[in-house]
């Protein structure tokens, strides 16, 4: 069973999102790193970028495949973490600490409640892994 | 299709996946882990879902000289094995297999899971009646194959045999009730066993209890392509001849005589010289997969199979491009074009990296 931290919120392309004093925090779920397998290579969003919620800001690989990363909310990339460039396996071991992808500055931070919280989250999973 | 270890690979906690309608362990937890096990000790892998064929009879060797691009003449002795294809008649690959002789009159061929029935068909409508041969489909039959430096010593544990000194590289032996060839596909040393299916549980258990780490077919990627060996359907086709799959070294012209299916094309094609070649990239700015675009000073090409190196903690590819293409080129990664370096395969020798 996978991890689904309760104080974040989350998207249907797997990404977690954490508010932090005005910022927001974003990585991809447990769930999401378990169903990709062993992270090889990150490619990490541009600091300054406009994104608009739902775009692909960066991409993630796998031994097996690779996979499109969006912007839960809108607004502008301020940081991206770089140590994932030298340890992209942090996204495997700690999806909601030390594998954080980026952080948004949001255009409007009241965004952040639009999305899931954990309890829709995982029935989301779970009817998605029924479909399988 | 489940192999009789299905329950086994479930209880370690298998992610399985269907492959070629089998349900197969793609990795235990860790694919990248797996890797290394076989890279740096011993790994085993359930490839159950391979097809051994026996052929037995008087005609069965004549049978094998029509159907394989190598002359099965060179298995002078019992147990001997070698790495061949089957082709069509405009000499594409049909299958790629290792060939055993058993006996005289008497050969066994390791097909792969997912051509193994057209294969079958394509064999019988060869043989018909002309010739004295029992083509036998050895579904009875599974495979382990335990690859890595520890292998030999730790499946001779694992199976109470004194050791494997004897056994050459592409020899084969009875052990008991267990077929054993030393034989594989990560370029690494090991043997790969064949047995019914009342022993293999038994002896995946000792060899588990023996320290030999179970691998699943996502770690047998990544290893076989290190190695620089073709997977049939990515990199092999039944439209593309061996000439341009880097396999011109298994396709026996002489004895002249010997009139293989597919000969005459390749012959063709031999003297025209081939227009491809099968070749390796490596490359640092992303993951490289088939299907990708591949831009040579000369012309471009296609990644026919790529990943990440687990030994080499970057991407390797086998790409197919013209075939007087060097150097650096540039391979279309989704939207961007990164930048690499064609090299001969394999990219990884005995645990070592091969170009600087």
């Amino acid at each position: 069973m996978s991890d689904t931290p309760s104080d974040l919120r989350y998207t249907k392309t797997h990404e977690w999102a954490r508010l932090d004093d005005g910022m927001i925090v974003v990585g991809i779920s447990d769930y999401a790193q378990d169903a990709l397998g062993d992270v090889v290579f990150i490619e990490l969003p541009v600091v300054g970028d406009e994104v608009n919620d739902g775009e692909e800001v960066a991409v993630v690989e796998s031994v097996k495949a690779a996979s499109d990363i969006y912007a839960p909310v809108s607004g502008s990339i301020a940081t991206v973490n770089e140590l994932l460039d030298e340890q992209p396996e942090l996204l495997n071991s700690d999806p909601y600490g030390e594998g954080w992808i980026f952080i948004l500055n949001p255009n409007n931070s009241e965004d952040h409640q639009e999305l899931l919280d954990s309890h829709s989250y995982d029935e989301f999973c779970s009817s998605e892994e029924n479909e399988h | 299709m489940k192999t009789p270890l299905h329950n086994n690979h479930v209880e370690l906690g298998a992610k399985m996946v269907d492959f070629a309608g089998w349900q197969m362990p793609l990795h235990y937890g860790s694919q990248i882990e797996e890797h290394h096990s076989v890279r740096k000790a011993a790994g085993m892998f359930d490839v159950s879902h391979m097809l051994p064929v026996d052929f037995v009879g008087a005609d069965s060797k004549q049978l094998l000289q029509l159907l394989l691009a190598s002359d099965v003449e060179k298995l002078n002795e019992d147990g001997r094995a070698a790495y061949t294809v089957m082709l069509n008649e405009q000499g594409g690959i049909l299958d790629d297999l290792i060939v055993y002789r058993l006996d005289v009159g008497s050969y066994r061929a390791i097909f792969n899971a997912g051509s193994a029935e057209a294969d079958l068909k394509w064999i019988e409508s060869k043989a018909s009646s002309k010739f004295d041969a029992s083509i036998t489909p050895r579904h009875d039959l599974n495979i382990l194959a335990v690859q890595g430096p520890d292998a030999l010593d730790k499946a001779a544990l694992a199976l109470e045999h004194a050791n494997f000194d004897a056994l050459k590289p592409f020899r084969s032996t009875q052990v008991n009730e267990f077929f054993v060839g030393r034989t594989g596909y990560t370029g690494e040393d090991g043997i790969e066993i064949l047995c019914g299916s009342d022993q293999i549980e038994s002896l995946w258990q000792e060899l588990l209890k023996v320290g030999v780490h179970p691998c699943g077919l996502g770690a047998r990627d990544t290893l076989r392509l290190e190695a620089g060996l073709n997977l049939n359907g990515n990199d092999m086709s039944p439209t593309i001849s061996p000439l341009e799959s880097s396999l011109s070294w298994v396709v026996d012209w002489e004895p002249e005589d010997r009139k293989f299916i597919g000969r005459d094309s390749l012959n063709t094609e031999r003297t025209t010289g081939p227009k491809r070649k099968l070749t390796g990239i490596v490359l640092t700015g992303g993951i490289m997969r088939a299907g990708q675009e591949v831009t040579t000073d000369v012309g471009t090409g296609v990644v026919t199979s790529g990943s990440y190196s687990p030994t080499l903690g970057y991407s390797v590819a086998l790409a197919r491009v013209p075939v007087t293409a060097t150097g650096k080129c540039r391979v279309k990664i989704r939207k961007r074009e990164q930048e690499g370096r064609l090299v001969r395969p394999p990219f990884v020798r005995k645990g070592e990296k091969v170009h600087k």
